[in-house]
């Protein structure tokens, strides 16, 4: 099966050459940038929206390019079951599309955070971590202003219940208190996943720790474990 | 017709307010002991073009619930006035 790849880009996206680059390295696929103006899309396997500024984050992150017209496409092919991977900015474009819920307020310190965190692995049987264990430790940078994920009580309770936050902020040794989540983050959540299994977003970048040359290889799983469920067909 | 739409978007109470915060802190240690909670949201002005203040309103909460507010985080008011 041939994997088709999307990384999208909007007028201030700032890591969609780090994303193609690791994804070529990692999966030796190809991957093809794609303008947020696209009204029309092939149905790309696997999209990911990068991190950077969309828009200059005004109003809102990611408030204004929820509506660009490649969105509409990008639900489509959620709807459909092909993987969209959001991360960082990606990640608060999804929440501000709806694919995933809850919303990204500022840091509770409102300083921007860039620095290497620790994550808990909390659910290691997604499309998007199966290389990954349960319970593991893993070291990513972080790098955002507004990464505090604030949701209604009710639906994190769903989304705890259902197994649906996949990364939390921890300790180096795997503990979760409300100390390690640097940006406030309600119950620590890092990364979530949307109810069909196929929409995954979250604050750290795993594609800036995916090649030794970097520092390390603990964001590298991500993509081998995408890598695996596009050519398991899954 | 032309109105000027105020749209004040403030969090949730139930969202932790970081800028708040910082103001109550700083006005504490300004020495202002009087001082209760402060919460900071934004105030978006808008010129809109309707045939009645009606037509203006409903356009103007649409622009807020689909733009302009989060509603996960956020609420907003509205208030509205004809322009000369």
């Amino acid at each position: 099966m041939s994997v088709k790849t999307a990384v999208v880009v909007f007028p201030g996206s700032n890591c969609d050459q780090d994303n193609v680059r690791s994804w070529k390295a990692i999966s030796g696929l190809d991957a093809q940038l794609v303008w947020h103006k696209e009204a029309s899309l092939p149905n790309y396997d696997l999209v990911i929206i990068p991190g950077g500024f969309a828009f200059g984050d005004y109003l809102r992150c990611g408030a204004i390019a929820r509506f660009s017209p490649v969105m509409s496409e990008i639900v489509r092919l959620a709807k459909r079951g092909n993987l969209v991977l959001g991360i960082c900015n990606g990640f608060q474009i999804l929440t501000e599309a709806g694919l995933l819920p809850g919303a990204l307020n500022h840091n509770k310190n409102l300083k921007y955070l860039c620095l290497d965190v620790f994550l808990r692995v909390e659910n290691a049987q997604t499309a998007f971590t199966g290389d990954y264990s349960k319970g593991q430790v893993i070291k990513i940078p972080i790098s955002h202003g507004c990464g505090g994920f604030s949701l209604k009580g009710s639906e994190l309770k769903t989304l705890n219940d259902r197994d649906r936050v996949v990364f939390r902020y921890c300790a180096p040794d795997g503990s979760v208190s409300a100390e390690d989540a640097p940006n406030g983050s309600l119950d620590n959540v890092a990364g979530i996943i949307n109810e069909g299994g196929n929409v995954l977003g979250m604050m750290p970048h795993p594609e800036r720790l995916a090649e030794k040359e970097l520092g390390g290889l603990d964001g590298r799983p991500l993509f081998t474990s995408i890598l695996r469920t596009l050519k398991g067909g899954s | 017709m032309k109105f000027k739409a105020n749209v004040k978007v403030m969090l949730k109470p139930s969202v932790l307010d970081p800028q708040g915060a910082t103001l109550e802190r700083a006005l504490k240690s300004m020495g202002y002991d009087n001082v209760g909670s402060v919460r900071v949201g934004k105030l978006i002005e808008l010129v809109l073009e309707s045939e009645n203040i009606g037509e203006a309103e409903k356009a103007a909460n649409e622009w807020a619930d689909r733009l302009l507010a989060n509603h996960n985080m956020e609420h907003y008011s509205l208030t509205l006035e004809p322009l000369p």
